[in-house]
């Protein structure tokens, strides 16, 4: 099976808006700074103040690659899949799969929009490539 | 009598598939080497440092070393920087001497990943290196993340999978040269291009092996060099640079921490890479050393590559690398990997290294680079 994330205490509210759809980012009251992944501390500022905001959800291809050979089975079927580094739009940064898009039209600098795969009670962000 | 710490002993196993052995023999074969060159026993080790293994995941690997070959030593520690470790157990081990905290210190790495546990095994336990929340569930594998650098880097150079490939050929005829590499068998061009995809845009020959193996050194204090039986290659300069340890929360996909890494050893020995005469440098994938390569300003941003056809980074270019095959060919066993670069370094500045020997070395630069670009530690080395 597939992994599938376990919520911490850093990240649960990230995970929990993902299983209603929503894409949220942590953000520094201090300085305003955006990051992903969640922590318990600003990294721009070293404030403590964090709180959360709705992220839009979609953004640009900053790299990827399609992976031909699965480092475990339970990506085997898959393969080949799409991993990218995907740039949000609202100025953080998340890896994703890109999904039902096909892989010629895939380049650096593509627009997508994020989506939502369910595994096993949890939600994971997804990308999706938009044809401009 | 040299004021630096000095390598006065180095070893490794056997490379490749070492059928018999286990981790903990890769580990003494290695060591009884290094000793063995420094003409010390076991007996004269006052530190141990090891590092980490997958084939036998004890917690407290340098423990479990000391335990296994009857060492009771002063000072004891593990470190795990993934491939940079090689070099930061020198970094480690030069600041225990230079202070007077140890006399003789013994690195020990080793793992036998492929008889030990298969090579899918050790490809599954290595997507651990990913995030276990925002990575791993994505299927991530190392060749992946690599892949992904190396996508952004092609865009933004315009560097081409043959820059590539160049450096995937002088790795092999390197490694032909060396009795213990992995692999020997000459490749083309042509090989490298007709190689099957691992994820795009890196081939099976931008790859390095699985392997068996172990390698090992002693780092001595300034005036115990001269105990040893060959005397010391000095340690005159050593740095670190830390960004990330996940790509997804690298600050940049070109820049690394190579770039910090290396300006300072070399400000610490008060030489620029113009005086380099041989650079043993990281090379987990082929884009992994044309990155470090520009990012430690041995070339500027999309050269390296161009270097690499035209013949510049082996013997009788102007910056022979990685002459014992590199990790692409000499082989990769886990920390050992990390510090074949040392062992080869320290072997070209002795004189040592028979047929690649690059003439009258005095200066090399020794790099590691663990996890995905992630711990970068750089290392200057000259001759006595």
């Amino acid at each position: 099976m597939k992994p599938v994330p376990t919520p911490n205490a850093d990240t649960k509210p990230f995970w929990d808006a993902c299983n209603e759809d929503r894409l949220i980012v942590q953000t520094c009251n201090s300085c305003g700074h955006k990051q992903f992944y969640p922590r318990a501390l600003c990294v721009k500022c070293e404030g403590r103040d964090l709180d959360w905001q709705d992220a839009a959800p979609t953004g640009t291809v900053h790299t990827f690659t399609i992976a031909h050979r699965a480092p475990t089975p339970a990506f085997k079927e898959d393969a080949p899949y799409v991993l990218a580094l995907i740039d949000l739009d609202d100025g953080f940064r998340m890896m994703m799969n890109i999904v039902n898009t096909p892989h010629d039209a895939i380049a650096i600098g593509m627009p997508v929009r994020i989506t939502f795969e369910e595994r096993d009670g949890q939600k994971l962000p997804q990308a999706e490539g938009l044809t401009s | 009598m040299t004021r630096k710490a000095a390598i006065t002993g180095v070893g490794n196993t056997k490379v490749g598939e070492v059928p018999g052995s286990t981790c903990m023999s890769l580990h003494t074969e290695a060591a009884l080497a290094a000793l063995d060159d420094a003409g010390l026993k076991l007996a004269d080790i006052d530190g141990v440092i090891c590092a980490y293994a997958l084939s036998e995941t004890y917690p407290m690997l340098s423990s479990a070393f000391c335990e296994y070959v009857g060492a009771e030593p002063n000072f004891n520690a593990g470190l795990h920087g993934g491939g940079a470790t090689g070099a930061m157990m020198v970094m480690q081990a030069a600041a225990l001497v230079e202070s007077g905290t140890c006399r003789h210190v013994l690195c020990v790495t080793g793992d036998n990943r492929l008889t030990g546990m298969t090579r899918d095994k050790a490809v599954a336990s290595l997507t651990e290196f990913g995030h276990p929340q925002f990575e791993q569930p994505y299927g991530i594998s190392i060749p992946a993340a690599y892949a992904m650098v190396a996508q952004r880097y092609l865009h933004e150079t315009g560097a081409t999978l043959e820059h590539l490939a160049a450096l995937s050929v002088s790795h092999r005829a390197h490694a032909a040269m060396h009795p213990d590499a992995h692999m020997t068998k000459p490749i083309t061009m042509e090989d490298v291009a007709d190689a099957r995809v691992i994820s795009s845009p890196l081939r099976l020959l931008d790859c390095c092996p699985i392997s068996d193996g172990g390698a090992a050194l002693v780092v001595s204090a300034p005036d115990a060099a001269a105990d040893t039986r060959k005397g010391g290659v000095s340690v005159l300069g050593c740095g670190q640079g830390h960004t990330h340890e996940h790509i997804v929360a690298a600050p940049s996909l070109i820049d690394f921490g190579c770039k910090t890494a290396s300006a300072r050893a070399f400000g610490a020995a008060g030489v620029t890479t113009d005086d380099i005469d041989v650079a043993e440098i990281y090379d987990s994938f082929t884009i992994t050393l044309l990155i470090e390569l520009e990012s430690i300003g041995f070339y500027q941003k999309g050269e390296a590559g161009e270097a690499a056809l035209k013949g510049e980074l082996t013997h009788g270019g102007r910056l022979p690398c990685n002459t014992h095959g590199g990790l692409l060919s000499f082989g990769h066993s886990g920390a050992a990997g990390g510090m074949f670069h040392v062992v080869e370094g320290v072997r070209q500045l002795r004189g040592e290294a028979d047929q690649r020997q690059v003439p009258d070395a005095e200066l090399a630069f020794v790099h590691g680079d663990g996890g995905i670009l992630s711990a970068h530690c750089s290392l200057i080395l000259g001759r006595d």
